[in-house]
């Protein structure tokens, strides 16, 4: 029992290690001087070294720096993207489940539509529309992850509202806020908590692949998303690292983050939260 | 009767189990919880042996541990004997659904995908269907209802499709976890009418219940249960006899607060596997606890044709 | 004070079938009524009516005459058969016992209530404790009347005779209806004053 470390130990590893990787990187990510990140045309095109472990670009950038700022907005993106996103998905999920018919048909086909278009082409457009930059990129990609906990949530509050403990609350006198605030919300938190974790990584993922695109983050900005459609013009003349390492990194967060939210789960549900 | 059932080769007996959980302790640290504990039970071909405790004192997990099907964080101790056969795990997953049929406590047991009719007929091997036509009418369901699917079933009706799974069976040991819950009094009558004609073709039933009259009127004898052990195993007539009959503290008490016989209650409560006192589990409530009785466990003892627990019973 | 049912029926939507026709009934306070009824006769759905969890499709519930108040602690308090479903699962036990308004430590006193048990979770303890904490709450409340559907059904005679033993004392301390949904006749002689069935209250189409 001691040696085999079980799951609470484990998720509670995880954790630690990912917290230690997000803080990390965003204090690389705001420690690292521009001047670190500035052109030197005596060191293009390094491969991987000791004095540049990532090695440097066309214009003698050290990729190392260039990817650990880069992190650090990818990480504060995905943050407040994912994080609006579930609130909103809170906000949305309660209101269908115990407003009228009518609202809960309305949010159902908001739902519909935004899951029906693809998410990338959605996130383009809004982004787009909204003049492209770090401003449009963020509601881009909030206005489309919530959908599915926004269900998950409007599912889980009807089924809470149908419990013989509300109606005995509402019979003691509690009114529909105190009832809200005190038995609703409170069996919501793991939900949200889980949905926002594993919506993290989507959030990274499409900031990343918009960005390649060209519609999201600025060329200036040291994004991973950038530094990899960069990399695409000087891939086919050998040069690797540019695309290998950045890419590695930002796979190597996406899985943990994911990781941990699968672990959440399990511990969060009853039937195996004793194993 | 006693003596005649002894000489039979017991259908299966149980020896000195004991079943513990590991849980989390509130933090990270996982812990043993003992919920059942050297507990020894012996059912005989041919009679209904009732298992009476109050919810808590481990009946449904004596079922579960029977059939081998204890959740994963489950561990067992002690000795189990099918036909004076060991009852290893191969040997339970050969038995379970064959010669050792089960009528599960939750309705949650069915199928929600399958209509109930062909599910209490049973996969294993097409069998007349006439049979359970029978016996869906002896116990009151309707003809229509073996068309429906579990969750179009009323309780009661859901209950009586459970008991018909087992009753269909040739099983030779049938364990009834609470089948009467949500019956009338009509319909619980009948089904353990069922229960009885099976044990008088022979075969062995164990009815686990908490409905002490229920049990008294078709059990030929009673376990009674508390805090996951037996503490006296008793001739059903005992129990119409009255308290002089009984022998154990607790079965007393049982007795007296029944609404028609006294409908005293005594004080206190069962205590929670983690926290069992250290000698006789009954001890902390018991009228005539001396200060050997919080010693040690009391062994099983023989006793006007019964068995107890407890070192001042006479 | 009276509880009347006054030619009530009820059925779920406006197509489906009735649970209840016509039934009437009048409890008195001080009055203990025991209710009988075949499986399928809508007991669980009178106690639901009787207590305001349900509003009668057809005939009113009536208290002293008016219809009983939506807003605030209700006087009538229903208390269901399964306790685990009727506490919050991720409630600390005080908290429950604190919803009905006091936290009244004669009556933790009188249910046996271990204080410990105060700052445990629902899944901590057995069904037999749970629902004293769900009778504790009902009578905290103050109600005048106390509905009771099949509450000791599911539990031990032990624990059966301990939880009614409170009850009954309580509620001839202050004087209060109740009404018991039993299939037990021995518990119903010992408990109430009068027995009524439900088939002899109004036609009703059982299943």
């Amino acid at each position: 029992m001691k040696r085999r470390l079980n799951r609470r130990t484990k998720v509670v590893l995880y954790t630690c290690l990912i917290a230690l990787v997000v803080a990390g990187a965003f204090i690389a990510g705001a420690a690292i001087p521009d001047s670190a990140v500035a052109a030197d045309f005596t060191s293009t095109r390094q491969p991987p070294s000791w004095s540049h472990p990532f090695g440097t670009d066309a214009l003698g950038r050290d990729l190392l720096a260039r990817t650990l700022k880069g992190l650090s907005i990818s990480l504060t993106v995905g943050t407040v993207a994912s994080l609006i996103s579930a609130v909103v998905a809170v906000l949305v999920g309660i209101a269908a489940a115990v407003g009228s018919p009518r609202v809960d048909a309305a949010v159902n086909w908001c739902i519909d539509l935004v899951m029906g278009v693809p998410h990338t082409v959605l996130i383009i457009l809004i982004s787009f529309a909204l003049g492209r930059g770090l401003w449009g990129l963020l509601v881009g990609i909030a206005a489309t992850h919530w959908t599915s906990l926004a269900r998950l949530i409007r599912g889980e509050v009807m089924q809470l509202r149908s419990q013989q403990y509300i109606a005995v609350s509402r019979k003691l006198g509690k009114s529909s806020g105190w009832i809200l605030t005190h038995h609703l919300l409170p069996h919501l938190v793991p939900q949200f908590i889980v949905g926002l974790i594993l919506m993290f990584p989507h959030a990274i993922l499409h900031e990343a692949s918009i960005s390649f695109l060209g519609y999201g983050l600025p060329p200036e900005q040291p994004a991973i998303g950038i530094i990899l459609s960069e990399s695409m013009q000087y891939l086919s003349t050998g040069m690797w690292w540019p695309a290998v390492f950045p890419g590695a990194v930002l796979v190597g967060i996406v899985l943990l983050v994911d990781r941990l939210g699968e672990n959440l789960r399990m511990i969060l549900d009853p039937y195996s939260a004793q194993e | 009767m006693e003596t005649r059932q002894k000489e039979k080769t017991p259908l299966l007996e149980v020896r000195d189990l004991s079943v513990s959980f590991r849980m989390y302790d509130g933090s990270l640290e996982q812990r043993r919880l003992e919920v059942i504990s050297s507990l020894s039970m012996t059912v005989y071909p041919g009679e209904i042996l009732a298992i009476a405790g109050s919810s808590g004192s481990g009946k449904s997990l004596l079922a579960s541990a029977i059939l081998g099907i204890l959740p994963a964080n489950a561990s067992t101790g002690g000795e189990m004997y099918f036909d004076g056969q060991p009852l290893t795990a191969e040997r339970q997953r050969k038995l379970r659904g064959g010669d050792i049929a089960l009528v599960p406590q939750s309705v949650a047991y069915l199928d929600p995908l399958m209509r109930v009719g062909p599910q209490a007929d049973g996969h294993r091997k097409p069998r007349p269907t006439e049979r359970r036509r029978g016996l869906f009418r002896r116990l009151g369901l309707p003809e229509e209802a073996e068309r429906l699917y579990p969750f179009q079933l009323s309780g009661g009706m859901a209950r009586r499709v459970l008991v018909s799974t087992a009753l269909i069976t040739d099983a030779r040991l049938v364990i009834a976890d609470e089948p009467t819950p949500g019956m009338s009094l009509d319909q619980a009558l009948e089904a353990l009418t069922m229960f009885r004609e099976m044990a008088d073709q022979g075969r062995g039933v164990v009815l686990i219940t908490h409905d002490i009259d229920l049990a008294v009127a078709f059990a030929d004898r009673v376990a009674v249960f508390y805090a996951g052990t037996t503490v006296e195993t008793l001739p059903a007539s005992d129990f119409q006899t009255g308290p002089q009959a009984l022998r154990h503290p607790y079965t007393k008490a049982l007795w007296r607060a029944l609404p028609q016989n006294g409908f005293t209650p005594i004080p206190g409560f069962q205590p929670y596997a983690g926290s069992l006192p250290p000698g006789c589990l009954f001890a902390p409530r018991c009228p005539h606890r001396t200060p050997e009785c919080e010693m040690a466990p009391p062994p099983t003892r023989e006793l006007r044709g019964g068995e107890v627990r407890c070192i001042h019973a006479t | 004070m009276r509880l009347e049912a006054n030619h009530v029926s009820f059925r779920y939507d406006r197509r489906g079938p009735w649970v209840l026709r016509n039934v009437s009934l009048t409890v008195e306070r001080g009055e203990r009524v025991a209710l009988f009824a075949p499986s399928g006769y809508g007991k669980t759905t009178l106690a639901l009516l009787l207590a305001g969890y349900l509003q009668p499709t057809e005939g009113q519930i009536l208290l002293d005459g008016r219809p009983l108040p939506q807003k605030g602690i209700c006087p009538v308090q229903l208390i269901y058969q399964h306790p685990e479903k009727a506490i919050n699962p991720r409630w600390r036990l005080r908290q429950v016992l604190e919803e009905s308004g006091q936290l009244r430590e004669d009556m933790l006193d009188a249910f046996g209530i271990e204080r410990a048990w105060l700052d445990r979770f629902p899944r901590e303890l057995s069904g037999g404790e749970l629902q004293r904490f769900c009778v504790a709450r009902a009578l905290m409340s103050g109600a005048d009347f106390l509905i009771c559907d099949e509450i000791s059904t599911m539990l031990d005679v032990i624990t059966q005779a301990q939880i009614w033993e409170v009850v009954l004392a309580e509620a001839a301390r202050r004087d209060m209806g109740l009404i018991a949904v039993t299939h037990n006749r021995h518990l119903a002689d010992r408990i109430c004053t009068r027995g009524l069935d439900l088939r002899s209250l109004g036609a009703s189409e059982g299943l």
